[in-house]
């Protein structure tokens, strides 16, 4: 239908290719400049006219960060609580899940919307009892503290997830299973989670990128260096060195990795875990 | 099958949902809905945390909070903050959308831009926070880039004076959350059904006039429920401030959760920031309701 190639047209195809133009380096040149910045010395960083290629190529940030034992351990701490956090919330997201889809119970509808508004309950108004639980246990400073915070804001959402996607599945296949004498038990790990495993992939993708992220937490509830989280060491580098940019920038790239992977391998689940529950 | 195995197996089929619910009901309740209680009690006790055996403080701590002018600059800035970046967000995320979705651009363009349009969402907030530390430091790119095309004529310290600061972390907040919009707009566009627009095309219609009767009308949903979780979640936004700027200078920049998290943990005045963050669990709460309802009522 559309009249192509007119002069109009062309213009307007021009204006729009020009647009994006703009658009993309308002998206992209941030994140250009941290890569870029962590290949330079310090000095060049604020190099006058700025360098928009490294001038002299360094890996000393990046030598600079690996090389440091108490760098390393932030990263080992952030994988190691953010690994644990996804493992126990897919699995216990799974059985709710599961009891979600496949039953009609009394009450199902009210705690459905329980779990819904639970999403938005705000971090900071649940920090100070937090706090004050952590303490009076004994768990301050520890990687227990840390991941059963986390699991209490991953959970809500990775319920919706893993509900929304054991809907999709025909009810025949654990139907089956009832006909053949299994209970639901069996149903859920013989059929279910064999099958399931997209979801499962989008949940923990979501999961892994909320504990990798998370600040306000990690930063009240630990307090020794061996026990911060990447996030947290990063703040740490701007107040100690004064202002290493290119260390800063360094580890922010390597700080990214994680999710800048997830993201290329598996775009798809990314997105779902992401726009979960604001879609819907 | 008995009369007696049929009734047990009836009475483990109501039983199963919630054995299988009990563990995320165990945590939801001990670690979220009892906390929120916690901090309730807080807020109505003196030296909540600190001493073993707190006294009843009535209303004391709300009225401290109420009569501090810095609370109430707080929450001005964070409706500034947080208003700002719903209307960027969605505006960007719009136009971004659009303009992905044009026909007149090639698949393998869209599909890389999408790509690249999608970025500064993959960055946590910290990290955020210090490439814009980067970028916004007086000697740093954009003043150069600025200064060089004349907007400026010197150096502007974006996150350390009270005039710029809080422009600024909005600024960076703005860039930091559009793609939510974008992605879940794009999403939306590609559900229109096709024919909307074909019988606009035979009725004459103009481009902007598809854009206002059909694209924007039908894309309302999904505007209003993104908006609304937007709002909700940037109200809470808490280390893009923290590490740009501290909320100050002079508290320039200070929003609910700062002030909540300073009075906590720098005065170690724990009643008046259960207080405090008290007021931000009913503010979001209000929202959260509006929410549902809405999602419900579609």
């Amino acid at each position: 239908m559309r009249k192509r190639h007119t002069p109009k047209d062309r213009l307007i195809t021009v204006a729009l290719h020009a647009a994006l133009a703009a658009g993309l380096f308002f998206a992209a040149f941030p994140i250009y400049w941290m890569l870029s910045s962590s290949f330079k010395s310090n000095t060049e960083i604020f190099a006058l006219p700025p360098t928009i290629l490294p001038k002299a190529f360094t890996l000393e940030a990046y030598a600079a960060i690996l090389g440091d034992p108490v760098k390393l351990r932030f990263f080992f701490n952030s994988y190691f609580v953010a690994g644990a956090v996804t493992v126990l919330t897919v699995l216990i997201a799974l059985l709710a899940a599961y009891g979600f889809s496949r039953f009609n119970f009394r009450g199902k509808g009210s705690l459905n919307t329980l779990i819904i508004s639970t999403q938005t309950i705000p971090p900071i108004t649940l920090l100070i009892p937090f706090f004050g639980l952590v303490v009076s246990y004994g768990i301050f400073d520890t990687y227990v503290a840390l991941i059963l915070t986390y699991l209490v804001f991953t959970l809500p959402y990775a319920i919706l997830l893993m509900t929304g996607y054991l809907n999709t599945l025909p009810r025949d296949l654990d139907e089956a299973v009832a006909v053949d004498g299994g209970t639901s038990w069996t149903a859920l790990w013989r059929v279910i989670v064999p099958i399931s495993l997209p979801g499962i992939v989008a949940t923990s993708v979501y999961t892994f990128l909320l504990c990798w992220n998370e600040f306000l937490f990690a930063l009240t509830l630990t307090k020794s260096t061996s026990m911060r989280t990447v996030p947290i060491g990063i703040q740490l580098l701007m107040g100690q060195h004064a202002f290493e940019w290119n260390q800063m920038m360094a580890m922010s790239v390597l700080g990214s990795l994680p999710l800048l992977l997830i993201y290329l391998v598996a775009q798809r689940y990314f997105l779902a875990g992401m726009t979960a529950g604001s879609v819907k | 099958m008995t009369r007696q195995k049929r009734s047990h197996h009836k009475l483990k089929r109501a039983v199963a949902p919630y054995l299988y619910l009990s563990p995320s009901l165990l945590i939801i309740g001990l670690l979220m809905l009892l906390p929120m209680v916690t901090v309730i009690a807080y807020s109505f006790q003196n030296s909540a945390v600190l001493r073993r055996d707190p006294s009843f403080a009535g209303l004391k701590h709300y009225q401290a909070i109420f009569d501090d002018p810095v609370f109430w600059a707080s929450l001005w800035h964070t409706l500034y903050f947080t208003c700002m970046s719903v209307i960027f967000h969605m505006t960007i995320g719009m136009v971004f959308a659009l303009m992905l979705n044009s026909d007149r651009i090639n698949p393998t363009l869209r599909n890389i831009l999408r790509v690249l349009y999608i970025l500064p969402w993959l960055f946590t907030a910290v990290i955020i926070a210090v490439i814009w530390r980067l970028l916004l430091e007086p000697n740093g790119v954009v003043n150069s880039i600025l200064m060089q095309i004349g907007i400026i004529g010197s150096k502007v310290e974006w996150f350390s004076s009270p005039e710029t600061a809080l422009h600024a972390v909005t600024f960076a907040n703005i860039w930091a959350g559009y793609p939510l919009f974008m992605v879940s707009l794009l999403a939306g566009l590609q559900g229109i059904p096709k024919d909307f627009y074909e019988a606009a095309d035979i009725d004459g219609a103009k481009a902007y006039q598809k854009l206002i009767f059909i694209t924007i009308p039908q894309l309302m949903p999904i505007i209003i429920s993104i908006s609304l979780l937007d709002f909700i979640w940037t109200m809470q936004v808490f280390p893009l401030i923290w590490i740009t700027t501290g909320g100050g200078p002079i508290y320039s920049t200070e929003v609910l959760s700062t002030y909540t998290y300073k009075l906590a943990f720098s005065s170690y005045n724990l009643s008046q920031a259960s207080a405090s963050a008290v007021v931000i669990l009913l503010i979001s709460l209000g929202l959260t309701l509006f929410y549902i309802r809405y999602q419900k009522a579609r």
